[in-house]
């Protein structure tokens, strides 16, 4: 727990002098939703439907970006080195990555969604799903990149790869929460698809983690 | 069982006992794939509603079904490979792949050609078509990500890894008709109830199935016969073995 507080406290700092590192994702995300209009057209009953579909599929090529850097600078300094190489478990590190990746990309994405919500003309109903969807879904989504980036850490040609790896796994959580956005855009309850999304969520901290620290094992061993 | 599995470990007599199987295994996979697909495509009566395209479920069904069964043969010697760190097993994985890749193409081709008359669209984002294409896309990233590594031994090994995270894509595909409730159709061939196909063109429909599985482990010894002696080039059995032909 002790080394867990220590590992965050460091990626904040790191963070915190980098700032591109989760500005460009930001910023990005802004961009892409601005382009969907340009291209699809300005009309504000198709912009309200194609919403949640614009929404989520900016989340997940902005954290996307954010992912291929994430191990990149500890590998190369050599910092996974040493921790594996000191027995110490692995485990404190991961989690603080994680964590530290989740409030850089999935937290703005959440606080940003009202901001979203008013570009597209969303009603409150569909915005509050919005939100909700966001809050659940993106930690998942840092779960699934951080993978990625571990499993593509010492790959010679790690950026492009990683998309093709990590879009899959990203769609059961895009297609449930783009049902839960849709139901409730139509006045519809949406607590079955919320709950599936949570289940998703913990169902994928409870395992990804693990698969993270043997990812980062077999790269450096 | 441990103890007669344990010497396949070692590459030498499981490069033998590949060797031993597949004539037995081509033999029967190709006599099961004639039979199978002459019966099914030639001799079947025809269906009351689809006419006579329905044939193409002999092909359709049983590399759909397979490429899901390569997909969980692949993820089992992948979590082999990790949890015991068994070298053979993770050769076995990159063996499986392109098989069950092309498997699951065929499956998406031929549906595509069944669906242009039935449903009158090459494709539609159908739930069970869409996770189908995701299992492709699956074994293309195991593919890439072996390729991705300039060392061999940790490229096999995070291929691995991935293939055993892919299978959390099994279960979405086998239930997502069930689930979504989509335009696919459900499955005709269950183990439990009575199946809801006439025996005179499901016989045929299983010899199909048997003769895609018999070839797909025919292929895979054959595959996995040459990545044995590929990684394992400098050994002396290797060595004496090519020198005697």
């Amino acid at each position: 727990m002790v080394s867990f507080v220590v590992f965050l406290q460091r990626e904040l700092t790191l963070l915190a002098r980098q700032k591109s590192d989760w500005l460009n994702p930001v910023l990005f995300f802004i961009i892409v939703l601005t382009l969907f209009p340009l291209g699809v057209g300005p009309e504000p009953n198709m912009l309200r439907i194609m919403a949640p579909g614009i929404v989520w599929i900016a989340a997940l090529l902005s954290v996307l970006l954010a992912a291929e850097r994430l191990f990149k600078d500890d590998y190369r300094n050599g910092v996974i080195e040493q921790l594996v190489a000191s027995q110490q478990a692995l485990m404190p590190f991961v989690l603080a990555k994680i964590t530290g990746n989740w409030l850089s990309t999935g937290l703005p994405l959440v606080l940003l969604s009202p901001l979203v919500a008013l570009l597209f003309n969303m009603e409150s109903a569909a915005f509050s799903a919005m939100a909700l969807t966001l809050l659940l879904g993106t930690p998942v989504l840092s779960l699934l990149s951080v993978l990625g980036a571990a499993i593509t850490v010492s790959a010679d040609k790690g950026g492009i790869l990683l998309a093709l790896l990590i879009l899959p796994l990203y769609i059961p959580l895009l297609i449930f929460a783009s049902a839960a956005i849709e139901a409730a855009s139509i006045g519809l309850g949406y607590q079955g698809q919320l709950a599936i999304l949570l289940a998703i969520m913990l169902f994928a901290l409870a395992l990804v983690p693990m698969a993270v620290c043997s990812a980062l094992k077999i790269n450096v061993s | 069982m441990f103890k007669w599995l344990h010497p396949l470990a070692k590459p030498e007599t499981l490069y033998h006992f590949c060797g031993k199987l597949s004539p037995w295994l081509m033999a029967s996979a190709l006599f099961t794939l004639l039979l199978g697909n002459i019966w099914g495509l030639g001799f079947t009566p025809t269906d009351y509603q689809q006419g006579d395209s329905y044939r193409i479920i002999h092909i359709h069904v049983p590399s759909a079904i397979m490429s899901m069964g390569a997909y969980l043969a692949m993820a089992i010697a992948a979590f082999t490979a990790l949890v015991w760190q068994i070298k053979t097993a993770q050769w076995a994985v990159l063996a499986i792949a392109p098989i069950g890749a092309v498997y699951t193409a065929i499956a998406l081709l031929t549906g595509m050609a069944w669906g242009k008359p039935m449903w009158g669209a090459w494709w539609v984002w159908d739930a069970r078509l869409t996770s189908e294409l995701i299992l492709l896309f699956l074994y293309f990233g195991v593919m890439a990500l072996h390729g991705a590594f300039s060392d061999r031994q940790t490229g096999a090994k995070v291929a691995s890894l991935l293939a055993v995270i892919g299978s959390i894509n099994l279960p979405i595909i086998h239930f997502s008709v069930e689930w979504w409730n989509t335009l696919h159709q459900g499955a005709t061939i269950t183990k439990f109830a009575k199946p809801s196909i006439d025996p005179s063109m499901l016989w045929p429909l299983l010899i199909s199935l048997l003769a895609f599985k018999l070839l797909m482990l025919w292929l895979t010894c054959v595959r996995l016969r040459t990545a044995i002696l590929e990684n394992e080039q400098h050994r002396p059995w290797v060595k004496q073995l090519v020198g005697k032909v």
